[in-house]
């Protein structure tokens, strides 16, 4: 057994139970989640390290040998998004600290954020469809009592629409499932794509492969099941909408890759050609919402769902290019996405707890650093050079050329000059026009300032030299497109 | 057997649709209820039913003999179920707790 790829799972599980079992609050449990979130994100760290030099690493719980034991994989994707979630972790950890010692609501919000971790890591690392399913529940769990935790009335609705939602979608998730097994008689994930690539009836697959586009659909908030996301994110606290917009829809993405590259590749371009056309519905509907919306975390909201349309976009092209972009995309997009939330956070903690526009203004006088590290994450989702998402969006549009989908690209461009006018609008109302009412200008707390600023610089930094995560993404997309390495690392020298 | 089980995971899962398009909150949760029995249903039946042959290795033999009962789909349901079981016990408190606090019954209602 291969510690490094069981530690990611286990830190979070022990700091949970550890904050559970001493029944600490305020500063003690604050530290202890901290110290906890640091230690997962180094082992996340040490284990992208030896991803990226020594290849796709695979272990087998209980030494029961694949593909009939519960496998942990973890390849270039899987590392890079548990790296990155264990960054977010830290992050928000430390932000949460500030937002959750004053207020009576914050117990019990470390531990279920570990768990939530857990639940994220464990998603990414599984290496069967089943193991995923149980992940994607303990990621939900965690996430369903963080929502509905505080218990005032815009989080129960929240709530109930959430929850529904991902009911749903687990069922038909668990359907496919069984339709899968049913078929194939396996469900180790490496297995399964050796046994359907000798299977000639793709038809058949793909009655399962529908059942998981569905599923994974509705988690990752893609047209036209996206309509959960923008009524449930604007409801918790800074801390919690963070990291559930980081990562939660992004784990639907990976599940959408990491199944339509590695399981359902017969008859591609059925899926391809309907995935291209959600993308470019999601990219639109997302935006056009942000641009009606006057909540900054409203407009976020919509934003993901147009940003992960790009995403999309990048795994419907499916050529190596096009892949690498959604992989990079995807990158940029868990840091920038979070520190917007963040810096919402820190705007409202400015204007009296209030998000709305109207109620807001004039930060840009009290606040000009505030202004500053907003305008990075927001220019980088806009995909302004030399931020991260202009190389991001670069890349895929320079994909969508190359395979000569012209209305994909020109969705893709128009889409981002209406990212940047929603961005702007915020810009404009809250820190441009002159404040509508008197309020403190006192500084902003350490623990607000500080995580906001590491994400700003990492994602000023992946601009500045993109080069590093753009050659690493390429190599994702190559082991994505060659699943045969994949089924190597799992299934060792069975593969003939 | 299994055309009968195809008959009774259909009828499940329209009823749980049906249940779902309603607006009344304690529906929303029949229909929550119905669908992932209707999932874990499907598991049970796609696998194949098999009658009377437990898959017990004989003594003194090493590997089963083809033709008894696949054990890993009630595995998986049993995990299925304790899940559902859960997540379901929390839905009901939420929509229990949405309902008092905010005197809502009706789907039309959970609006801001």
């Amino acid at each position: 057994m291969n510690p490094m790829l069981i530690l990611p799972i286990v830190i979070p599980l022990i700091t949970a139970l550890a904050l559970v079992l001493s029944g600490w609050n305020g500063r003690k449990a604050a530290w202890l989640a901290l110290i906890g979130a640091l230690a997962h994100f180094a082992v996340n760290i040490s284990l992208l390290l030896g991803v990226v030099n020594g290849g796709i690493q695979a272990t087998y719980l209980g030494d029961w040998s694949a593909p009939y034991g519960i496998t942990l994989v973890a390849d270039n994707l899987a590392a890079a998004l548990v790296a990155v979630t264990g960054l977010m972790g830290t992050t928000v950890c430390l932000f949460g600290i500030r937002d959750n010692l004053d207020e009576s609501c914050g117990r019990g919000f470390f531990p279920l954020f570990h768990l939530l971790l857990m639940g994220v890591t464990g998603a990414f690392l599984a290496g069967d469809i089943f193991n995923l399913y149980v992940w994607f529940e303990v990621m939900l769990i965690a996430s369903f009592i963080l929502l509905a935790k505080g218990g005032s009335r815009i989080e129960l609705i929240a709530s109930v629409k959430y929850v529904t939602m991902n009911l749903v979608s687990s069922a038909i998730f668990l359907a496919g499932i069984g339709l899968l097994y049913a078929k194939t008689g396996t469900l180790n994930m490496a297995d399964l794509a050796l046994k359907l690539n000798e299977n000639p009836d793709a038809r058949l697959v793909l009655s399962s492969g529908a059942f998981f586009l569905t599923a994974f659909g509705i988690k990752a908030a893609v047209f036209p099941v996206y309509f959960w996301l923008p009524a449930s994110y604007h409801a918790p606290p800074t801390a919690v909408a963070a990291i559930f917009s980081g990562l939660l829809t992004k784990v639907g993405v990976y599940a959408l890759m990491r199944t339509f590259t590695l399981i359902f590749t017969q008859d591609q371009e059925f899926v391809t050609d309907l995935l291209l056309v959600v993308a470019g519905l999601t990219m639109v509907m997302g935006v056009l919402g942000a641009v009606s919306q006057n909540d900054i975390r409203r407009i976020l909201s919509f934003h993901i769902i147009s940003q992960i349309g790009y995403m999309i976009m990048g795994l419907a092209l499916m050529s190596p290019l096009a892949i690498a972009g959604a992989v990079f995309y995807l990158i940029h997009h868990i840091i920038v996405k979070t520190n917007l939330f963040l810096i919402g956070g820190i705007i409202a903690y400015h204007g009296n707890g209030s998000y709305e526009l109207k109620r807001l203004g004039g930060l840009f006088r009290h606040q000009a650093w505030l202004a500053v590290l907003f305008l990075i994450p927001a220019m980088s989702l806009a995909g302004f050079p030399p931020l991260s998402g202009f190389f991001s969006k670069f890349v895929l549009i320079k994909a969508g050329i190359e395979a000569q989908s012209w209305w994909i690209v020109a969705v893709a461009l128009m889409v981002s000059v209406l990212t940047l006018v929603s961005m702007s609008k915020i810009w404009n109302e809250a820190f441009w026009k002159p404040r509508a009412e008197e309020k403190g200008d006192g500084a902003t707390p350490v623990g607000f300032w500080m995580p906001a600023c590491i994400l700003a610089s990492v994602t000023l930094g992946i601009g500045l030299n993109p080069g590093p995560l753009f050659e690493f993404s390429q190599e994702t997309a190559a082991q994505l497109l060659n699943s045969e390495r994949y089924i190597r690392a799992v299934l060792g020298e069975v593969v003939p | 057997m299994e055309w009968f089980w195809a008959i009774i995971v259909g009828a499940l899962f329209a009823t749980a649709i049906f249940q779902l398009l309603r607006r009344n909150l304690a529906k929303l949760a029949i229909g929550l209820i119905l669908l992932s029995n209707a999932a874990n249903l499907l598991i049970f039946s796609s696998a194949g039913l098999t009658r009377g042959k437990p898959p017990m290795v004989p003594e003194g033999v090493e590997t089963l003999a083809a033709g008894h009962a696949d054990p890993l789909p009630q595995a998986l349901i049993l995990t299925a179920i304790v899940i559902s079981f859960g997540v379901i016990a929390f839905f009901l408190a939420l929509l229990r707790l949405a309902s008092q606090r905010l005197g809502i019954t009706d789907l039309e209602e959970l609006k801001e």
